[in-house]
């Protein structure tokens, strides 16, 4: 504890400015139509303040991390419910400092691009809630990525739900009531099956001498509780289940196509490039460290899943119809890929899941709100309705075409550095496996071209005529992601980094070495039983 | 004749030594009760509400002051002590009683709020009882403003009964006690002003079915009489297992007198009486019944099986899993066919009885700290929640049908946002007082070994959220109906309940770190014996 509590204060300040939000007082019924302008407009403008101040704290606690330090830095410990050995405890490693910082990177640009969402059209909802829930949302992210208390991370995890159904629900688009239940229900589901797991960790942590018989949901103290492997595997699938729901992984994919689609193109953002990484991220940070031997016994199945999603995901999304639910399944692939990185159990795979992570973000991120200011403009998601956007305005169909390269990891982009880094870790452990998701890359470039041929190019229909190019807001937007997508495609080292030093630790938590190339032995592994039962897995002596 | 033999022979029937001091909560309370009957008939009919709202309140307040001051500085706890039997071996003071009692009070103090008031309409409550519904005498005796002023007293005389129902010693005190508490919510139920026929048949099958409850209740008393030779507690508890040759007795007294108590839970399969009653009863009534009754026959379950049952553990715990499991899964599926908010808060109700169930098996330190947690936080949120319902109101009154809610949060976002805070509550959401409750039982239950009752317990959970989120769906994210229903401006009681089961939610929720201490000092020793 150094005195400036860091991560409480980046998690505090959207709240802050969601509680300020909240006290905009109303305007009185019978005001002209501008009052409700300007107290709208003050109230947009206030967001965004909180939110690029919540990034500037992010980005000068970034400096405060140093790369050779402890695994958790910055960490902050009090107890808060001391009858059940609940402690208010933060802390970052490398991946949640890069997770962290995605999310505030994303927040101010979410925010412009939702700029009208909540204003436009017939009905008028209102402004200020759909701001200030969105900066809850935030705090509850930051939270999530933040806490190394497993009680805490619960409960921003489910707490988390609770602004995105609002979200959904109020602010949405189509059969928008359908979505949201449809979302909190599952999601709700996984998290009450991790409350079991959660709870029985507990009891265990009660039972183990490690922890000097008190029950304690701290991670530091949980990672040295010996548990039987029956034990492992039936909390690991408690936790695995509910990550996997929100990750999310083929077959608990079915709620995101409809939460995509029914959402904002702004709050899909979050939901796709921050919430849902919450899955994967625990996938790391609880299901590896806390449940080794579980891991080695379920990799082979989960890598399948991984590969099945990669590959369904896909081509289902080669057949949609829609731009946001396309972008939607585009993303059950991905995050196919990010599972098949971390289950590689390799420092490559996992380095690269995690900048998969990231680089998702801000790619799926721009291409979503670039498909936003599409729809805006010709009131319609469906494909077919557009055409020859290119003609008309060229800096947004450029655009679009730049964030959609991004999507199937074209080399320059950063979504290619990651890819290779997962697909090399994969390949290394498991060749079978590799070598499908190979074929995802293929699929990803018909997808995500066909799309934007169909979309830009060719002759202008009718509709697509009267289009504007890009606001300066729109831009705005944008621009930051573009630039970062950009940037970490040249020069990714900055955030690898970060992440490797992290990602070190949690292999010799599992207990795991890197294969070593060109040495019969890896064939082997990949051969390893699913009914292998060993805590160690058999990689080699370096 | 036999007060001849008294007076001849002093000292064979020696004066029962009462603790005045221990018990003088319940005391406080039946007396008040007692003199407001005495207020209805001498004092004039314009001053009797003032009157009774004066006495009620005052002795509500001043018996849970008394409560906190026996727990805080009684001698009776020095050295460790689990606490005190008083008034000859009738009640039993100790610290989870008292910690019930607590509870039970300041729900009672705001459930009574809702009885008292009458600013929306008229009053919840009918005006001439005993009128038909529809009759020419029913509309002259409403044109001439009558109102039931006995309410008062006879919701003290319920609250005495429900203080004294879980502090019962012995058998006999505790079917007193029962009957003590249910006659005069018998009379309340049948009191609603709108739709009393609805009402008068909630009453019937409330009186009916827990009659019947109460007789099983006694048979069964009267079974662990003859197995033990005597009603108290304790001296069941110490006649198990020394005589085997009449065990049929004690099983079969186990199972009776565990009917009466599992009915006034609501445990299935005796759960039948609730939806109907909830919706049937004036909705402070309602409240009422739905907090502080159910508090109270927690206590009553806990210590029977706890205190006379406490050895044989082995055999009830298979028969209330069963039990605990067949309430969870009822309560939380039938809930979802349901129409009507007050119905539908029933079978919510009868889930969550559900979950305490998981932690009542336990039988550990830990089950009954969480029961008692769960059981405080839970009583509050509900008369908050049952106070919204009343809030809600078309010309015909209360617009219990939950069509009518729709585009609620629209019309009046801050009640709305109140009303999906309690039903988020309900469905245990974490950062309120359902989650941390939740969390509780669920542990205990895990730590007490019932882990596949904790897995339907969440499943039940989940398909419990998707009620309440479609109230909350149909609040916030439909468009209002034509002509929807009002939301009266809450007059001062109302508005005081309302903000006393908010801020419990919240702060329960957030900080719940004292009350759990305090549940858990409670529960350390367990009941005295």
């Amino acid at each position: 504890m150094n005195g400036i509590p860091w991560l409480t204060v980046a998690g505090a300040l959207p709240l802050l400015g969601s509680i300020v939000l909240t006290l905009i007082p109303p305007v009185p019924a019978n005001s002209a139509p501008g009052d409700v302008e300007a107290r709208d407009k003050l109230a947009k403008v206030l967001a965004l303040a909180f939110s690029v101040a919540t990034l500037a704290w992010v980005i000068v606690m970034a400096t405060r991390f140093s790369t050779s330090g402890p695994t958790y830095q910055l960490t902050e410990q009090y107890s808060w419910i001391p009858q059940f050995g609940v402690h208010y405890a933060l802390g970052v490693d490398g991946i949640a400092l890069v997770l962290v910082g995605m999310t505030a990177v994303l927040m101010p640009v979410v925010l412009l691009a939702s700029w009208h969402d909540a204003d436009r059209g017939a009905t008028r909802r209102s402004v200020k809630s759909y701001f200030a829930l969105m900066l809850l949302l935030e705090t509850m992210m930051i939270g999530v990525f933040e806490a190394t208390d497993v009680f805490l991370f619960y409960v921003f995890f489910e707490a988390m739900l609770v602004p995105m159904y609002f979200m959904i629900g109020s602010f949405g688009e189509g059969p928008r009531q359908y979505a949201a239940v449809k979302f909190l229900l599952y999601s709700l589901f996984g998290g009450l099956l991790m409350l079991v797991a959660v709870i029985a960790l507990y009891v265990y942590a009660g039972d183990s001498p490690a922890t000097g018989h008190h029950g304690t949901f701290l991670l530091s103290s949980l990672v040295h509780v010996a548990l039987s492997p029956t034990a492992q595997k039936w909390l690991f699938l408690g936790f695995f289940l509910a990550f996997a729901i929100k990750a999310p992984l083929w077959p608990f994919h079915t709620w995101l196509p409809d939460a995509a689609a029914s959402a904002q193109p702004g709050a899909a953002v979050l939901m796709l490039g921050v919430m849902d990484k919450v899955g994967t991220f625990g996938m790391i940070r609880y299901c590896l460290e806390l449940f080794p031997a579980a891991v080695s016994y379920f990799k082979v199945l989960i890598l399948t899943l991984a590969v099945i999603s990669i590959l369904y995901g896909a081509v289902v999304a080669i057949g949609q119809k829609s731009m946001k639910r396309l972008i939607g399944y585009t993303s059950v692939s991905h995050f196919g890929f990010i599972v098949l990185g971390i289950f590689a159990l390799t420092s490559q795979g996992q380095a690269g899941a995690t900048l998969y992570m990231v680089n998702h973000g801000f790619a799926t991120g721009a291409l979503f709100i670039l498909a936003g200011f599409l729809i805006v403009r010709r009131g319609s998601d469906r494909i077919e309705d557009y055409g020859g956007v290119q003609k008309v305005a060229p800096m947004l169909a450029g655009l679009f075409l730049v964030s959609g390269l991004a999507g199937l990891a074209m080399p320059g982009l950063s979504t290619f550095v990651s890819e290779f880094l997962v697909l090399a870790g994969t390949f290394s452990r498991y060749k079978v496996a590799g070598s499908f998701a190979v074929v995802g890359i293929i699929l990803a470039a018909i997808y995500i071209l066909w799309m934007v041929q169909r979309t830009t190019h060719g002759p202008v229909s009718e509709s697509v005529a009267s289009f504007r190019d890009l606001r300066a807001r729109e831009l705005w937007a944008v621009m930051p992601l573009i630039a970062l997508i950009v940037a970490m495609g040249v020069y990714p080292k900055p955030v690898l980094d970060v992440i490797n030093p992290a990602v070190k630790a949690t292999m010799s938590q599992v207990h795991v070495t890197n294969p070593v190339p060109a040495h019969p032995a890896p064939a082997a592994n990949a051969a390893h039983a699913p009914g292998a039962n060993s805590s160690h897995l058999k990689g080699n002596q370096p | 004749m036999s007060l001849a033999v008294s007076a001849a022979a002093p000292g064979t029937i020696p004066a029962p030594s009462i603790e005045y001091s221990q018990i003088a909560p319940m005391l406080v309370v039946f007396g008040a009760a007692v003199v407001g009957v005495l207020v209805e008939a001498f004092v004039p009919r314009g001053m009797r509400r003032p009157v009774h709202l004066v006495l009620t309140f005052a002795s509500l307040v001043t018996a849970f002051v008394w409560t906190c001051v026996i727990a805080a500085t009684s001698s009776l706890f020095a050295k460790g002590s689990a606490g005190h039997v008083a008034a000859m071996g009738a009640v039993a003071v100790d610290r989870p009683t008292l910690f019930i009692q607590g509870t039970i009070l300041v729900m009672a103090i705001a459930s009574v709020l809702l009885i008292a008031d009458q600013s929306s309409d008229v009053s919840a409550f009918a005006g001439q009882a005993a009128a038909t519904p529809g009759s020419a005498e029913e509309r002259t005796g409403l044109l001439a403003g009558l109102v039931h002023t006995e309410i008062y007293p006879l919701a003290l005389f319920s609250v005495g009964g429900m203080l004294l129902f879980p502090a019962s010693d012995d058998l006999l005190t505790m079917f007193v006690a029962l009957e003590v508490l249910s006659l005069p919510l018998y009379l309340l139920c049948g009191l609603a002003r709108r739709r009393r026929l609805l009402s008068h048949e909630a009453a019937v099958k409330y009186f009916l079915l827990g009659s019947f409850s109460s007789a099983f209740f006694l048979f069964g008393v009267a079974m662990l009489y003859g197995y033990s030779g005597s009603v108290s507690l304790g001296a069941i508890a110490s006649a198990v297992g020394t005589n085997s040759g009449r065990d049929t007795l004690l099983y079969a007294g186990l199972a009776l007198t565990g009917l009466g108590l599992l009915f006034k839970v609501g445990a299935v399969p005796f759960h039948n009486w609730k939806p109907d009653v909830y919706q049937g009863a004036p909705t402070p009534v309602t409240a009422l019944m739905a907090s502080c009754t159910v508090v109270s026959a927690f206590g009553a379950v806990l210590r029977v099986f706890y205190v006379a049952f406490g050895t044989l553990t082995w055999d009830w715990r298979p028969v209330l899993w069963v039990v605990a499991i067949g309430t969870m899964v009822v309560g939380a599926v039938i809930a979802i066919t349901q129409r009507d908010v007050k119905r539908l808060l029933a079978y919510s109700s009868i889930a969550h009885a559900g979950f305490i169930m998981t932690a009542v098996v336990a039988a550990s330190v830990s089950g009954l700290s969480s029961s008692l947690f769960y059981l405080a936080s839970y009583g509050l949120t509900t008369v908050g929640a049952f106070a919204v319902v009343t809030l809600v109101r078309d010309p015909s009154g209360e617009a219990n049908h939950l069509s009518r809610w729709a585009g609620l949060g629209k019309r009046s976002p801050v009640l709305a946002g109140i009303f999906a805070l309690f039903l988020l509550t309900f469905a245990g959401i974490p950062l309120t007082s359902g989650f941390t409750g939740k969390f509780a039982v669920f542990q205990a239950a895990i730590a007490g070994g019932a882990l596949p009752l904790v897995i339907v317990g969440v499943v039940s959970s989940a398909v419990a959220a998707f009620f309440y989120v479609r109230i909350i769906v149909l609040m916030f994210f439909s468009d209002p109906v034509e002509d929807g229903p009002e939301v009266a401006v809450p007059s001062v009681f109302t508005g005081t309940a309302v903000a006393l089961g908010t801020l419990a939610t919240v702060v329960l929720g957030i900080v719940p770190q004292p009350v759990l201490s305090l549940a858990n000092h409670a529960a350390t020793q367990l009941f005295v014996r």
